[in-house]
């Protein structure tokens, strides 16, 4: 596995750049793995999705689909596309330290 | 599985002709996965298809028990009351363990996302329709020539 360093701490990645292990991830690497995704700046509302998403991980063992960020996280899904564009599901699970979304939805 | 950036599809164009639940998903699946990888998306719904986008039906349809040798029911047996009805809870149950939306709320999903709906003129003549029919997320309804100009420089998949 290829590691890199990101804000200061060498982690192990996929080839695509997704963290391969989830615990390796801290708040202090999102800006810039946002920047990566063309992210310059994460709001008040991008870090509710990342939370959301890192929470529900963590209690259910899945990354949250974009329904399930709509129906249990509270952001709907036009604005999910807006803060994440070109992709949100993986965009966002990406700069959460997830791995690749792997469902069909 | 890399990024395969060269060959990124940039655009495509669904259409969706048939009714039965088994027949609107692939094509909603397909719109919606476009959308996800950023692909500019336009879905359009003919013939019986059209139901997955009209108020009245669009929570209605149903999986066919008959005429499917891959459902695996006897068609003497599919035509039985009440067998459409169980192969359709049971599919709607699976699909919610997979966390897919109900075509309702996966119609509006898609359109949210960014893909725009368009509706078969042909068709809507043929059955007596106006646009007051459809859910408010279709865009408008549009004719065969139409639905190639909106698709140019894009790729057409039929469902």
């Amino acid at each position: 596995m290829p590691t890199k360093t990101i804000a200061g701490k060498t982690v192990e990645v996929d080839a695509e750049g997704f963290l391969v292990n989830p615990d390796d991830w801290s708040e202090e690497m999102a800006p810039e793995l946002a920047r990566e995704e063309g992210i310059e700046e994460l709001t008040d509302r991008h870090w509710e999705v990342i939370r959301f998403m890192r929470k529900d991980f963590k209690e259910r063992g899945q990354i949250p689909t974009i329904r399930r960020i709509k129906n249990v996280g509270g952001i709907p899904t036009g604005e999910l596309y807006q803060l994440f564009p070109q992709g949100p599901a993986k965009k966002a699970a990406k700069i959460a330290g997830l791995g690749k979304p792997q469902g069909c939805v | 599985m890399a990024n395969h950036t060269a060959d990124k599809i940039q655009k495509v164009s669904i259409i969706i002709s048939r009714g039965s639940l088994d027949g609107v998903y692939p094509g909603l699946i397909m719109a919606n996965g476009a959308r996800m990888e950023g692909i500019e998306t336009n879905v359009f719904f003919t013939f019986f298809g059209l139901e997955a986008i009209m108020k009245k039906r669009q929570k209605k349809l149903k999986v066919a028990t008959v005429g499917n040798p891959a459902m695996h029911i006897p068609s003497l047996i599919g035509i039985l009351p009440g067998m459409s009805a169980f192969a359709t809870w049971k599919m709607k149950q699976e699909m919610e363990k997979l966390d897919i939306p109900p075509v309702d709320e996966f119609i509006e999903m898609i359109a949210d996302a960014g893909a725009t709906l368009y509706a078969c003129k042909a068709t809507v003549e043929m059955f007596h329709l106006s646009k007051d029919d459809f859910v408010e997320q279709v865009d408008s309804i549009i004719n065969v020539g139409t639905f190639y100009e909106v698709s140019a420089g894009g790729s057409i998949i039929f469902t």
